[in-house]
């Protein structure tokens, strides 16, 4: 399994089916008793369907600035099917790893269009978690919310540096997309082709990528 | 003119260097010295002579003492004639763009060995083993370590180190071993070299060399794994090297080699890396330690640097462990804090000493192979340096292949075919295998043979693997990277990005880099930073990035207004340079990026030519353009306020400034950070606030009469926009109005005197300066002018050539 390399969300899928078919139940006993922090929010959750509060209580998410984006991202319908709406209360294990299925690095040999997708699906993620109501643009007070998060851990940095820094991002953004603009133009928020275009530079699939298939089971079941 | 002293000072620390480098050679060397001075005493001493036979008792009117300054002078010489011979190839950019330096350097060095030969002269005792184990290396390796990009080396920190010690490791003993199966062979007569001393030999070619690859790398800007890994390999390589030279050489010297002496040498390996890397860490955290307390002294802080580092370095060679890690790991902790704590000025001088002296020593040890070739008779053994020629080539490839696929599985972006050749192809061999080989003890009886040998294998490597390297990864088209990201979206996204990356990690409890990096952050934040850094200020990098970029807008503000003010007569002679590059800017005005680009750089513009490798790869998390940032504002900063005291309408040109739309919201940090640097009285004259005083001075002068008070009108209008504005809170409108009042739109949407009232009561630092001033309307008389004129403020890079015209 460890070389194996999914291209799609899909055969990812899949594959991890194979394996945790492989996987016995006691050896599954072993992992969760030694290691509670692996898959923490599912065992939290006792196997029942995971919901929000119990993203919460995973002691490591509590640092992070962005906890809250990261954790509604689980339960974005969006994330699941293409035109999904809304967001849902709980989550199984499929839904749970559909989102990490975003976090897959991509394979050794990929084609550019197979690059291409990668980098959609990626950045439609990260979109999706500025996007909060879902109206397909990120207006400038999604944004401004996502960058105070962003600096909450900063410290003596205040709410106005945030506000400076979202509007100088988004008026960066109306002169990448829209170019010149009269004054009483109006920039309504970053669309999604928008949002692929100022963030071209950004070589996102080879950086947005969790290596999940590197643990050696046995190893860790030890 | 403070650069003109800057480069002096430079030059003073160069000389220094110099001498401190000939000293040395005459302390360190001394019974060689002597050897080679006495054979040119000879030469001399008739002149030297000539008065004290003529009359012993007088005072002679005139002496030469040739053999007092003689080592000194030489390497003096010597080093200028290389820094020529540098100065030389850049005259002509294009041959360095297809011929790497090191070439052109062995070939003039060859040209010169040729000049000597035929006079029959012997080159100087300047490559002595302390002398370049004293202090060659220690330069050369502090340039590279000091100037390592921190964060994308940490992200390949395993892979780095894999190859750098797993690699030279199956370097040295795969060629060292093949060798001596070669040496079985009776045609080649070269029975009588054992297994040590070819093993000893295996790992001086095995050191690789980054400098030419980097550089090309560079230029094609190669994506930043392979480049880092590379960089890394090189440094880390050539600790290995140097550990496995010490221990062969050891060895070598051993007749009988047992069982036990083995395993003791594999335990002193790590011994010695290891505790290399502790002693470097030590020192590292001494060094930012100290540089908290520098604030009041600010002209020694280079020189603490420098002693730290080779402090570690002396010290570890004290005790025999690896003198090369710990240099490095000191300049790599120390860097990041070190940076921080010292002032701008003493930041450039650090990075530009470093680098100078590093390239200086590099230089000198490839020039002077140049001359060696020539000059020293060879043992030429055909089947032996073929042998070593090709073993170096197969093993290289061989170890590239066999070690990726080991490590791929562990990489989150695997090496493909493309990488691995290019990894393998940049086995260049350098300056540090010639200065071993050269540096081997005479009771090493194939001494001539490795030197030959290695001679032939780095002229090989340098000339034809240097040569073809650029346009075979151009036609192989391995994958680039755009290191230029300097836009603040694409900064939140990668913060954004990397905490999603975290926090997912954190989900499934899976360890990876981002987890670590992130408690790293944590602690350091936490601790690290508390200790270390005098005024400890956690900033995130998107902060940083988007000061810079308002900054850069500032700049062009003000660039635009020495446009302004270069055409009218009131300044002649000192702006001619920036005249010059106003007119040139009206002559080019399609070309905006650029010039934004020139202009908004042109303070370190310097570095950016000389640290090719370095500095182009800044990192949007890299301390440098945060340091740059904060010490140019400080300077801008403190040009404003000078500019207030020198003339009652210098208040203007502050307040105008103040007012401007992109400074007017500014963050309350940024401001505190500047009072800082303004307590100090010594903070930086530097070419920033001396480029900017003039024009401000005199555009206070000038726009004083231009604007007459009429300024009443304007305000009201602009202040109408305000409170649309404040309706229309929700929707984003990209007039500039809304945003200069973004920050103070509640209080003062009376006036915009409020406004920057309100700012600068924020800022504890200059709230005087704006008590001095009474509420003038000539104050923000510019202000609308400007508003009517522009209407994005970040928009302003695409927009102000055609502003241009309406302002004049």
């Amino acid at each position: 399994m460890r070389y194996a390399r999914p291209n799609n969300a899909e055969e990812l899928k899949a594959t991890i089916r194979a394996t945790w078919a492989l996987i016995t139940p006691e050896q599954c006993h072993r992992l969760i008793d030694s290691m509670p922090r692996r898959i923490a929010a599912v065992i939290q959750a006792k196997g029942a369907p995971t919901k929000r509060d119990d993203f919460n209580k995973v002691q490591d998410l509590k640092d992070n600035p962005i906890r809250s984006q990261i954790v509604e991202a689980f339960f974005d319908r969006r994330n699941f099917q293409k035109d999904g709406v809304g967001s849902m209360e709980e989550i199984g294990f499929e839904e749970f790893l559909t989102v990490m299925s975003y976090f897959r690095a991509p394979a050794l040999h990929t084609t550019e269009e197979q690059r291409e997708e990668i980098r959609r699906a990626k950045l439609r993620f990260l979109f999706n978690m500025h996007d909060t109501d879902n109206d397909g643009t990120i207006t400038l007070e999604e944004y401004r919310h996502v960058v105070e998060e962003l600096l909450s851990r900063s410290g003596s940095l205040g709410k106005e540096t945030a506000k400076g820094i979202a509007d100088a991002a988004m008026l960066e953004v109306a002169s990448i997309s829209v170019g010149h603009m009269a004054p009483d133009e109006f920039y309504e928020g970053i669309t999604f082709e928008d949002f692929l275009k100022i963030l071209k530079e950004l070589e996102i699939e080879t950086r947005m990528n969790i290596r999940f298939l590197n643990m050696d089971t046995t190893v860790l079941c030890k | 003119m403070p650069y003109v002293f800057y480069l002096r000072a430079i030059h003073f620390l160069m000389l220094c260097e110099i001498l401190s480098l000939g000293y040395g050679a005459n302390v360190g060397m001394l019974p060689k010295a002597t050897g080679t001075s006495s054979s040119n005493l000879p030469q001399w001493s008739p002149k030297g002579d000539a008065h004290p036979d003529s009359g012993a008792s007088t005072l002679p009117l005139f002496t030469l003492n040739y053999p007092r300054v003689q080592i000194p002078l030489e390497i003096t010489l010597w080093v200028l004639l290389a820094s020529f011979a540098k100065i030389g190839f850049h005259v002509y950019h294009k041959i360095t763009v297809w011929v790497p330096e090191s070439c052109l350097l062995i070939s003039i060095g060859l040209i010169v060995g040729g000049i000597m030969h035929s006079v029959h002269e012997e080159p100087p005792a300047v490559l002595t083993s302390n002398m370049f184990f004293l202090y060659m290396l220690p330069l050369i390796v502090l340039d590279s370590g000091y100037f390592m990009p921190t964060r994308p080396f940490f992200e390949n920190f395993g892979t780095v180190l894999w190859f750098a010690v797993v690699g030279t490791l199956w370097n040295s003993i795969g060629i060292g071993i093949s060798l001596f199966a070669i040496c079985q062979i009776e045609a080649f007569g070269v029975q009588d070299i054992n297994l040590q001393e070819n093993l000893l030999f295996a790992s001086i070619i095995s050191a690789v060399e980054p400098v030419a690859v980097l550089t090309v790398f560079e230029d094609i800007s190669i994506h930043e794994q392979l480049y880092i890994v590379v960089f890394g390999e090189c440094l880390f390589n050539d600790a290995v090297t140097v550990v496995l030279y010490n221990l062969f050489n050891h060895v070598a010297e051993l007749h009988v080699v047992e069982a036990g002496d083995v395993f003791l040498g594999i335990a002193r390996f790590f011994v010695v890396g290891l505790g290399g890397m502790l002693f470097g860490l030590l020192f590292g955290f001494v060094a930012a330690f100290t540089t908290r307390f520098t604030g009041k002294v600010r002209e020694i802080e280079p020189l603490i640097i420098f002693l730290y580092s080779y402090l570690a370095y002396l010290i570890a060679e004290l005790v025999a462990i690896s003198s090369i890690m710990a240099i490095v790991t000191c300049a790599l902790t120390m860097k990041y804090y070190v940076e921080e704590n010292v002032s701008q000025r003493s930041c450039t001088t650090i990075r530009h000493v470093i680098k100078m002296v590093g390239s200086v020593s590099e230089t000198l040890i490839f020039f002077f192979l140049g001359v060696v070739t020539i000059t020293t008779d060879h043992e030429w053994n055909w089947g032996y340096i073929l042998f070593s020629l090709l073993f170096t080539l197969l093993w290289r490839g061989l170890g590239i292949l066999v070690l990726t696929q080991i490590i791929n599985p562990f990489r989150t972006i695997p090496f493909n075919f493309k990488d691995q050749f290019g990894l393998a192809f940049c086995g260049l061999r350098g300056a540090v295998s010639f200065a071993l080989a050269y540096t081997l003890p005479d009771s090493i009886g194939p001494k001539k043979l490795f030197i030959t040998g290695t001679i032939v294998i780095i002229i090989f490597t340098v000339f034809i693997q240097g040569i073809t390297i650029r346009p075979l990864l151009k036609l192989m088209n391995v994958r680039k990277t755009n290191r230029n990201l300097e836009t603040i979206n694409v900064e939140i996204h990668k913060r954004l990005m990397e905490h999603t990356v975290a926090g997912i990690e954190d989900l499934c409890g899976q360890w990876s880099h981002y987890y670590w990096k992130d408690k790293f952050m944590k602690f350091n934040n936490r601790f690290i930073r508390k200790i270390l850094i005098r005024d400890n200020r956690p900033e995130s990098s998107i902060v940083a990035l988007y000061k810079k970029l308002e900054l850069q807008n500032t700049m062009e503000i003000l660039d635009s207004m020495t446009g302004d003010i270069s055409a009218t007569p009131s300044l002649i002679s000192l702006h001619e340079e920036r005249k010059n590059a106003s007119k040139s800017r009206k002559v080019l005005p399609s070309d905006v990026r650029n010039m934004h680009e020139l202009l908004s750089k042109n303070m370190y513009k310097i570095r950016q030519r000389t640290v090719s490798y370095t500095n182009k790869h800044s990192l949007p998390n890299d301390v440098t353009a945060k340091e740059i940032l904060i010490r140019r504002h400080t300077s801008l900063r403190r040009s404003l306020r000078a500019g207030s005291f020198h003339s009652p309408h210098g208040n203007k040109a502050s307040q105008k400034f103040l007012s401007l739309p992109v400074n007017s919201r500014l963050p309350p940090g940024r401001f505190s950070h500047a009072g800082d640097g303004d307590n100090e009285p010594e903070m930086n004259l530097s070419s920033v606030s001396s480029m900017f005083r003039h024009p401000q001075r005199s555009s206070s002068r000038t726009t004083i009469p231009l604007r007459p008070l009429g300024s009443l009108k304007v305000v009201s209008s602009s202040v109408k926009v305000v409170d649309e504005e404040n309706e229309k809170q929700r929707g984003y409108r990209s007039s500039h109005l809304r945003s200069s009042f973004t920050s103070s739109a509640q209080q003062s949407s009376r006036s915009l005197y409020g406004s920057t009232r309100n700012i600068s009561d924020e800022d504890g630092g200059s709230e005087h300066e704006e008590q001095e001033s009474p509420p003038d309307p000539h104050a923000w008389v510019q202000d609308p002018q400007n508003n009517s004129d522009m209407q994005h403020p970040l928009l302003r890079r695409s927009q102000w050539p055609p502003q241009k015209p309406q302002d004049e």
